[in-house]
């Protein structure tokens, strides 16, 4: 099984502001009856997508001018709440390629990274200053180097931070960890020799 | 050298380290449900791939389920196609489930601990983040993602990185009126909502130790809404009192054996942690969000808070953010605010206890008029057992619609949702926007006994006076 190399990340900017966005608004419960993750990129914020809609303004998301954009751009703890790996599925399925925010959630951290979804760390300020960039032409190219550790956009450059082992598994394509997990059997099994509990009981 | 709980159990089933640096973790007990496995055992046949240890896998149906009428074929189809998935795929795999015929059938973070499947020293993971839950008994519990319970059915491991331990201590006593729900409803708005990011938690002190397995449970289980991955309490005598005897315990010498081993598994006195913190129980009081994570919380005799008082600019906002949606004025009290729906259950507060406590105080009154007021057991144990009690009655005598066990109103997967903005007072772990499954229901979170403070007046209230709790 061979995984992309994902060494960076480019593609326009769309800003969804604010702290502690969590995976029930990110993808509604509703969307969560199904047996395959197909078709929930249209799931994506969509009860925040319908709200603006309803009081008269739009979500960045159906807003035209970041239509096609490919990095989501947000605040701190981004993902808190349900394990729903469905939320960073419907991120993907959306059309975008990384997220850039001030912190996440655990849980959703390791779920996007182990599906290839980069979710990089920069700076309140930094973000802010992207956002404005963005804001004031959506059209301005954000380049994520996470072998740099920068984000590049419209000229200027920002630090990025990420975990070490969220970083190694992403730029030498290995963020699916199943292939390693597997290699390990015989490792698996020596551990499990010595825990009591996993031995099979009679019933 | 002196160690803490989570250091023992994750050096016991450290596998070995990964290229990324990661630790190949065993996960000694894997519990599935119908909601986040059907993508995980597709990707699997994918791979053509077996589970690796089915009798350490185990499944019972619980977000999906109808609380009221639960014939077959289920009105909503797919909600039947998921039950009929997972059932066909505990099958092939020869997995036990718990199925709703089985007389055991419940939340997945309740059927564990009763069926004694959930032990001390163990690893546990499910698809589903109150995993928490689990570590009452002294398990490392973790919630994980669809892919990564493919990795645990394929190879019965994870890629994890190290946590930090933070130890919480909560000495004293509680003072009446106030519940395990009222003590991690307040850890969590002082603490915050990310504050446990990076840090498995480990509960202790005086309220603890007296606390029993149900109320460890509950503190436990909203660890994840402090942005913990990981809650657990030292095993101790309760522990081993509540497991003795239950299917999956160990018996006979075998019990001993098991016993010996979780004491030694318990935090070595002294052991080094990367953070404590102490509270003190009397400072306590019965707490309820009033906004849109389980941080937003304060004590029932306060005030919500007012954006105009905020010191930093996040915090206003966030305020403005919370109050808007929830419809409530800055500064206003919380007690008297009217409420449409009274809901007890989740993996929270759906035990047996929590339904004890609340029919001890409920004779005699009437759930307001106008209210919707519904008390749904996290299992069929619990069911059985407030049937056998003659709890159920009660609740029925009051007003209470008496359901089916499943995860209910928690999170709107299943026929029980809000309508509207109907507000609702909860001993559910979530108030998030539209969590209760109206894009702009409104959630309260609660201790059991203060939702039926609410149920019975119709409005939000101090349940010690309501019920002259002294």
């Amino acid at each position: 099984m061979s995984l992309a190399k994902i060494t960076s990340v480019s593609g326009r900017g769309v800003p969804v502001p604010g702290n502690d966005i969590d995976t029930d608004r990110i993808i509604p419960a509703r969307f969560l009856k199904a047996v395959t993750f197909d078709g929930l990129g249209e799931g994506l914020f969509a009860d925040a997508r319908k709200a603006a809609m309803a009081a008269g303004s739009v979500h960045p998301l159906d807003d035209a001018r970041y239509r096609g954009a490919g990095i989501l751009l947000s605040g701190a703890n981004f993902g808190c709440g349900s394990s729903r790996e469905h939320a960073p599925q419907a991120i993907r399925k959306f059309g975008l390629q990384a997220v850039v925010a001030e912190s996440y959630a655990e849980i959703f951290f390791g779920n996007a990274t182990a599906i290839g979804l980069a979710c990089v760390c920069a700076a309140r300020e930094d973000i802010a200053r992207i956002t404005a960039a963005v804001e004031q032409d959506p059209a301005v190219e954000l380049t994520l180097d996470l072998v740099d550790r920068k984000i590049h956009f419209g000229g200027k450059s920002v630090p990025l931070t990420l975990r070490d082992s969220a970083r190694d598994a992403l730029i030498n394509g290995r963020w699916d960890p199943i292939g390693e997990l597997l290699e390990g059997r015989e490792a698996v099994a020596a551990t499990a020799s010595r825990l009591p509990y996993l031995a099979p009981v009679k019933k | 050298m002196a160690q803490s709980l989570f250091h023992k159990v994750w050096d016991a089933h450290r596998v070995r380290t990964l290229a990324n640096g990661q630790t190949q973790l065993l996960i000694g007990t894997h519990l599935i449900h119908e909601v986040t496995t059907p993508q995980a055992f597709g990707m699997l046949r994918d791979l053509g791939l077996k589970v690796a240890m089915p009798h350490r896998t185990f499944a019972t149906v619980d977000h999906i389920v109808p609380t009221d009428r639960r014939t077959e074929p289920f009105a909503d189809p797919l909600a039947d196609a998921m039950i009929r998935e997972l059932r066909r795929n505990c099958a092939e795999h020869g997995i036990v489930c718990f199925d709703l015929n089985s007389g055991r059938q419940g939340i997945v973070h309740m059927v564990g601990p009763e069926q004694g499947i959930t032990q001390p020293g163990t690893t546990i993971a499910c698809g589903d983040s109150h995993t928490s839950t689990h570590g009452a008994f002294g398990a490392i519990a973790l919630g994980i993602g669809t892919s990564q319970v493919r990795d645990v059915l394929a190879t019965q491991t994870i890629a994890l990185g190290p946590l930090k331990v933070r130890r919480i201590n909560v000495e004293g006593r509680l003072r009446p009126g106030v519940y395990a729900k009222d003590v991690i409803l307040h850890l969590i708005r002082t603490l915050g909502v990310n504050g446990g990011t990076g840090f498995a938690y480990e509960y202790g002190g005086a309220v603890f130790d007296r606390f029993s397995m149900e109320e460890r449970m509950t503190v436990c289980n909203m660890s994840i809404e402090g942005g913990a991955r990981v809650g657990y309490v030292n095993p101790d005598e309760t522990t081993f009192a509540y497991l003795k005897g239950r299917p999956y315990s160990p018996a006979g010498a075998a019990w001993d054996a098991a016993v010996a081993r979780w004491k030694a598994v318990a935090s070595d006195p002294g052991c080094p942690y990367d953070d404590v913190v102490t509270f003190q129980g009397e400072d306590i009081a019965p707490t309820v969000t009033w906004g849109i994570n389980p941080g937003q919380g304060i004590a029932i005799t306060d005030n919500v808070p007012d954006p105009a008082r905020a010191t930093a600019v996040d915090e206003k906002a966030a305020i403005e953010e919370a109050l808007a949606y929830m419809k409530l004025k800055p500064g206003a009290p919380l007690r008297g605010t009217r409420i449409d729906v009274a809901f007890l259950g989740s993996c929270t507060n759906a035990r047996l206890s929590d339904f004890q406590e609340v029919a001890r105080h409920l004779r005699g009154h009437r759930v307001a008029p106008g209210v919707k007021a519904i008390a749904v057991p996290g299992s069929q144990l619990v069911s059985l057992a407030c049937a056998a009690q003659g709890i159920d009655q009660i609740f029925r005598d009051a007003g209470f619609e008496w359901r089916e066990a499943g995860c209910s109103m928690c999170l709107a997967m299943n026929p029980d949702k809000l309508v509207g903005d109907q507000l609702c007072a909860s001993s559910s772990n979530r108030n998030f926007k539209g969590r209760q499954g109206s894009p702009t229901g409104r959630t309260l979170l609660m201790s059991p006994l203060m939702v039926a403070a609410a149920a019975v007046t119709g409005a939000v209230a101090d349940a010690r006076e309501i019920f002259q709790v002294r």
